[in-house]
Parts: C-alpha cells; structure tokens; sequence
C-alpha cells in the first residue's frame, strides 16, 4: 500500500535519509525504530508532503504520493502527532471534527459533534471534555484527543509520531493498547515511528530499524528478539556496546 | 586591499540578503493575495480575526491618539506664541491628527498588538507542529491563518484610523477650551472648515496599507520561524522590527504620493 524507492533526504550537510527502502502492505501495522534523530519523523512526514524528499518515490496504492487531488490524498490520511498538536484556540470537539466541518469531508456542525463525541468516547473520553479547550487537559488526555481526531474521519491509513513520548508507563500502556485497538478494528494501514520498545510490542505487526539514513532491518514483530541484525539487537538491549554510535 | 575588499564584500552580501528578504516578503504577499481570491473562504476566522484586529485595538489606539492629540494642542499653542499664532490649534491639530499622527500612530500600535500576537501565535503553532496538523487535516495554512488576518486587517485598520482621528482631535479640544481658553463651538467650526475630504480619504488609504503591512508581517515571521521557545522570540520581535519601519517608509512615500504637489 506504502512503498517507499530509495527516498533521500538532506537538511543542508546532514543526510538524514540516504535511500530508504520500505513496504508497507494494505492493513498491516508498521512500526518504524531507531534513535532520535535518525530521520524517522521525517520519513513520515514525506508521504504527508511536509517535507519534500530530495531523491526518491513514494508510492501509495500504486501512485506517486506528490501526484494528483492533494485534498483528496490526504483525506485518506489520520495523524497522530508527537505532542498532540491540538489547536489550542478550539474546543476539544472542534479539534476532533475538525476534517468533518471544512472541505470535502464537511457535515453539519450537530453531525460532526456527535460524531466526535463519539469519537471522544471509543478513546476512552468522555462527553463533557468535549467544551474544554486543549490545555486545560493532562498530557495523556491529549494524546487521546490526538488519537480521537486522527480516526474522526475513518482514515485508510493511520500515522503516529511517537505516540507514548511524555507519558507514563500507565498511561504508555493505554494508549498502546487503543492504537492497536482500533487499528485492528478499523482495518486501517497504520506506520508508527518510536523509540519505545513495549509500544512496538504492542502495536507492530512488522517493525522496520533505521539507522544511518537506510533501513538495516525490516521483519515480523515475532521475529525481532532473535533478528541477528547487529543494529536491532543493540537496540533492543539499549546497550552501549555495538554498530550504534551511544554519544550521535 | 584585502580589508577593503572584505568589507566590500560583507556590504554586498548584506545588501543581497537584504535584497533577498524583500523578495520573500513580495512572494509571500502575492500568495497571500492568491489564497484570498480562491477558495474555499474561512469566513469564521476572518469575524475572529476582525474582532481580534478591531474591536480589540480600541482601548489602545483611543488611548494613545487621545494623549498625542492633547500634547500636540499644548505644543501647537506654545509654539505658536512665539510669533503669536496661538489661534491656529484646531487646524494644526486636525491636520496633524488626520494627515501623519492618526494612521502612523495607529498603524505602530498595531505593529506593537496585532503583529506580535500574531507572530507569536503563528510561531507557536509551527513549533508545536499544528501547522503540519493542519495540512494533514486538508488545510491549507495560509487560507486558513493568513488570509482572515490579513483581510481583517485591510479593512478594520482604516476604521481604527478614522477613529483615531476623532478621538485624538477630540484629545486636542478637550486640553483647548479647558486649559488654554478656546471657545468650544469656534474650536469645532475651525477643525470642520479646514478639514478636507482629501486629508481624511489618504488617512483611510494609509490606514489600509498600514493594517496590510502589520498582518503580512506578523504572518511572514510566524510562518518562517526557527524552532524553539528562541525561535518564537525572534520570529515576534523581528515582525514588530520590520512591521513599524515598513509602516514609517510606507507613511513617507504615501505623504509624497498624496501631498507632494
């Protein structure tokens, strides 16, 4: 469904994505790892077009990701940023049916309430946080809210950016278990990048290493512990010792 | 020669970066002009805006063009003894307000409140990644926050000057017939009779453009800020830096333009 042909990436002379190589089938949960600042984030961001790769293809379904109705590219798209990224300025609800009440997607307003209200509920949220503006709720809560207007809109495809960074193992733990939740009952192709190895056990059905700009590894979750990939492995055990540089 | 050529060489980089940075500010202005003709059309953000631009700024411009047509009826008086033209405040004062004072004042404390706080806002949504939120949610950035502020701008900054203009003439009268012993109805003849519709259409026009340039601005940086609590910082002071010297340059060739002759 996602394919991505040697993607490249520079921000000046830091060559953050040197020729990735990854594919991601219709319905499967991908989860992408490596350090922080290994150009996961912006491997995700260049199917969205938030950042233009330099070198390379991207291919959804078959068709160039920067080709055709942009409106209708991303309407197939739910995201679920690092921080959230509410609008403070909005209520809760209108953060949610915020795809729901402009574009090609737009519904009457009582609609798109009840439907983020609904929405508010399967993540665990109930009506009344609806009227609240964002900073008024606890970072786990909006991290829900996050969640609740990534799927408002019955995404095929679902992205999260660090979906447990900031949260407690709890509530980690939580949010793990809707990811992998509602993904499955939506069926929906989900990439989520992390450097949290209980989230990639929760939520990835294929988990994907990147480091040095390339994918060094890419298998079944099962498969992970017993990889043999020098990079996973180090990785995993958060040793010091091994291919992965401790101090980048 | 090594020294001469350096320097040479630092002028001319600054001048092209210089150069460069108009550049970006036009580009940036004509895709703001683009968005505002097509659609789709925020028409919410742009009452948000309008209320947030106007009604919001009334207190301050009241203020300020209250005190500055006040002072100026003090010194115009003062002035004015020494060749015993003292007769001459309410003129000086209505064409003071409503030619240079009014829209320059105005159009700086809008730079001040409505260029920061939109730059700041703006800024603050980059770092926080809602801007990219919203392009994943379908929506376009500059359609939905550049384009309500600028147009509320347009339009409301003018009205903002016309009430300046008042209210500062007003502040002119008041320190006149109270404090310096001018005859109410004489002082508002004077002011009415000298006024022309010229001076009070080219406060309105530079009301407009000055409201242009204060939203263009506050966007331009907010959009094009650095990372970080730093980069928020320097995105909102560099909008109200270029915001009031574009607005005093724009003033000084719309003086010539409309009073040159």
């Amino acid at each position: 469904m996602i394919k991505f042909e040697g993607i490249k990436k520079s921000f000046g002379d830091n060559h953050v994505l040197r020729g990735v190589d990854l594919h991601i089938p219709k319905g499967e949960s991908m989860v992408i790892i490596g350090g922080s600042g290994t150009g996961k984030s912006v491997a995700l961001k260049c199917v969205l077009g938030l950042v233009t790769p330099d070198e390379g293809t991207i291919l959804v379904d078959g068709k160039d990701a920067r080709a055709g109705d942009r409106d209708a590219f991303l309407a197939r798209f739910g995201m679920l940023f690092q921080a959230a990224a509410l609008f403070d300025s909005l209520p809760v609800w209108q953060n949610v049916a915020f795809r729901l009440m402009r574009g090609s997607l737009k519904r009457p307003e009582e609609e798109a309430r009840a439907i983020a209200i609904e929405k508010l509920r399967r993540v665990g949220l109930k009506a009344d946080v609806a009227d609240r503006l964002p900073a008024e709720l606890s970072g786990g809560m909006q991290k829900r809210v996050g969640l609740a207007r990534a799927i408002a809109a019955e995404p095929e495809i679902i992205f999260f950016d660090e979906p447990t960074t900031g949260l407690d193992p709890i509530m980690s733990g939580v949010i793990n278990d809707l990811i992998r939740e509602i993904v499955v009952e939506m069926g929906a192709t989900a990439m989520t990048i992390t450097h949290d190895m209980s989230s990639v056990r929760a939520i990835a059905d294929k988990v994907a290493m990147l480091h040095d700009g390339v994918i060094q590894w890419t298998g079944p979750v099962a498969d992970m512990d017993k990889s043999g990939d020098p990079y996973v492995t180090q990785f995993i055990s958060g040793s010091a010792d091994g291919p992965i540089e401790a101090v980048r | 020669m090594s020294l001469l050529a350096n320097t040479l060489g630092s002028l001319g980089a600054t001048f092209f970066a210089f150069l460069a940075a108009i550049g970006r500010v036009a580009i940036f202005a004509a895709q703001t002009l683009r968005h505002a003709l097509t659609p789709p059309f925020y028409i919410k953000e742009f009452g948000q805006a309008l209320l947030s631009v106007g009604y919001f700024s009334l207190p301050v411009v009241g203020l300020t063009t209250i005190f500055t047509g006040g002072a100026l009826a003090l010194q115009i008086y003062a002035g004015g003894a020494r060749f015993n033209a003292e007769a001459v405040v309410p003129q000086i004062v209505a064409i003071g307000m409503v030619r240079e004072l009014g829209p320059v004042l105005v159009g700086l404390m809008i730079a001040a409140r409505v260029t920061s706080s939109i730059a700041a806002e703006i800024a603050t949504m980059k770092v926080t990644e809602q801007i990219d939120a919203l392009v994943t949610l379908s929506t376009h950035p500059m359609k939905y926050l550049t384009v309500p502020r600028v147009l509320a701008a347009l339009l409301v900054v003018p009205l903002l000057v016309g009430i300046g203009d008042i209210i500062g003439i007003m502040g002119g009268y008041l320190v006149a017939t109270k404090t310096l012993g001018f005859n109410e109805a004489a002082y508002l003849q004077n002011t009415a009779d000298f006024l022309q519709a010229s001076d009070i259409i080219s406060s309105l026009i530079k009301g407009s453009v000055f409201g242009g340039i204060a939203a263009i601005m506050g966007c331009y940086y907010g959009m094009n800020s650095g990372r970080g609590a730093q980069g928020v910082g320097k995105a909102t002071k560099s909008s109200v830096e270029a915001a009031a010297v574009l607005i005093l340059a724009a003033n000084f060739i719309l003086t010539g333009i409309f009073f040159s002759a």
